[in-house]
């Protein structure tokens, strides 16, 4: 496994600011202080048939 | 058995005679009206259609000597096509691409197979993969790439090739788009110019194993081996869409879509995107008739009851008027001429079972008279193939 655990960026679902955070951080937005925070789409590539 | 009525039936005969002597001659080779009539129109009555099908029988005039049979040379003799109108131009936002022709002396089957050919065996390119690396709109990524399907792509199909499912996809069978757009403040409406044709096939790179070598090139979704605006076909010509203003998505603040679209060549008894007429349609000619002189009062009621004006009034002598037939291609056998008291019996409508006026609205693709060309050329192979195999 990897040693050092990449931060990971959230959304704010209040603000829609971007948030970095890495394990052990506390799950709240920097800039508003809400708690909710959503992941950021992957960027693999998903592939569709145009049907 | 008295002999008066012997007598009596002698003069009965006699009678007859003489009237079956009186009647007019009808040639033979050639039909009497009525029969003609039967054979070559269809009789539009106010309650039901009549004569509605066609007589194939060969021998179904052998008594009165005319043969019914089909014969290439008689076809070739009497069959016209006559183009009414080709519109092909660009005014403004409104794309106008559709012509309509007669097509005469031909069997409905014959047109009716050229239509459906027309609609779903003509092949275009039309998106048929989507690879989507980012989508944050609304649009879910299922219904977005349908609707990126459905676009029209302005280019001639007859330069690539089918991709079968082994196929890797190359510059001879694959057309790639990019859409890589991202809202900044207040709403975008995304629209189909924003989609970027890529001559050199997909930009995104497949994920591979990380411990394999890394010194290679990395690995797209498409292997060109060529760029496709260095081909003579597309080198002055780039592919492009028929329509820049279709609606893809509407992007909120920090939304954004990227995606890369892949179009392939098909037909449309496959999906529908791949049609490539808008749609294709024919009517049989309409005939119209007036049985009787139709003057005055009654002529100005028969005018004022089509709603297509397909009647006229023309003055006649003193001062009286008289309705004709001016527009007859103009009817839509709605029959409310022949509605009401006694009309059925002053003003006939029939179709001509032979005579078809066919429409063909393109998609953009290609121009609606090649489309028509590549449909006979579709026919011809399908005879070619029943040729060989019954041979």
């Amino acid at each position: 496994m990897d040693a050092q655990p990449e931060p990971v960026s959230y959304i704010c679902g209040d603000c829609g600011m971007e948030n970095t955070l890495k394990s052990g951080d506390v799950i709240q937005c920097r800039e508003c202080g809400y708690r909710i925070l959503y992941k950021k789409r992957t960027r693999r590539i998903v592939q569709y048939e145009a049907r | 058995m008295s002999s008066d009525t012997i007598s009596e039936l002698d003069a009965h005969l006699e009678e007859a005679k003489k009237r079956i002597m009186n009647m007019p001659e009808v040639p033979m080779g050639k039909l009497p009206p009525h029969l003609q009539r039967q054979r070559t129109r269809v009789f539009c009555n106010s309650d039901a259609p009549t004569n509605t099908e066609g007589i194939q029988y060969s021998g179904a005039y052998a008594s009165m000597g005319v043969d019914n049979s089909v014969r290439l040379d008689q076809f070739i003799k009497n069959f016209k096509v006559e183009v009414i109108q080709i519109k092909h131009h660009v005014d403004g936002n409104v794309y106008d691409n559709f012509m309509e022709f007669d097509m005469i002396g031909i069997d409905a089957a014959l047109a009716n197979a050229f239509r459906r050919i027309l609609i779903s065996e003509v092949p275009t390119m039309a998106i048929e993969k989507v690879l989507i690396a980012n989508n944050t709109s609304v649009v879910q990524d299922e219904v977005l790439s349908h609707r990126l399907g459905l676009i029209p792509i302005s280019v001639d199909p007859r330069l690539f090739e089918y991709m079968s499912e082994n196929d890797t996809p190359n510059e001879k069978n694959t057309i790639v788009f990019k859409l890589h757009v991202k809202c900044t403040h207040g709403r975008l409406t995304v629209r189909s110019d924003e989609l970027m044709w890529l001559p050199n096939g997909s930009g995104f790179t497949v994920e591979t194993d990380p411990y394999s070598d890394k010194k290679s090139k990395p690995k797209t979704y498409t292997s060109f081996s060529c760029s496709q605006d260095s081909l003579p076909e597309f080198s002055d010509n780039p592919i492009s869409l028929t329509h820049s203003d279709i609606i893809i998505a509407k992007l909120g603040p920090k939304q954004e879509i990227e995606l890369e679209a892949h179009a392939v060549k098909g037909i449309g008894k496959t999906h529908a995107k791949w049609s490539p007429v808008a749609t294709a349609w024919y009517r049989m000619l309409p005939e119209v008739e007036l049985l009787e002189e139709i003057e005055d009062q009654l002529a100005e009621e028969l005018v004022e009851k089509c709603p297509v004006k397909v009647f006229d009034i023309e003055d006649i002598a003193n001062g009286k008027k008289r309705a004709t037939v001016a527009r007859p291609r103009a009817c839509t056998l709605c029959r409310e001429c022949i509605r009401g008291e006694d009309w059925e019996n002053r003003v006939a409508l029939r179709r001509v079972k032979d005579h078809f006026i066919f429409t063909i609205e393109s998609t953009g693709a290609l121009p609606p008279d090649v489309l028509f060309t590549e449909a006979v050329k579709i026919l011809e192979d399908k005879c070619e193939r029943i040729l060989s195999e019954l041979s």
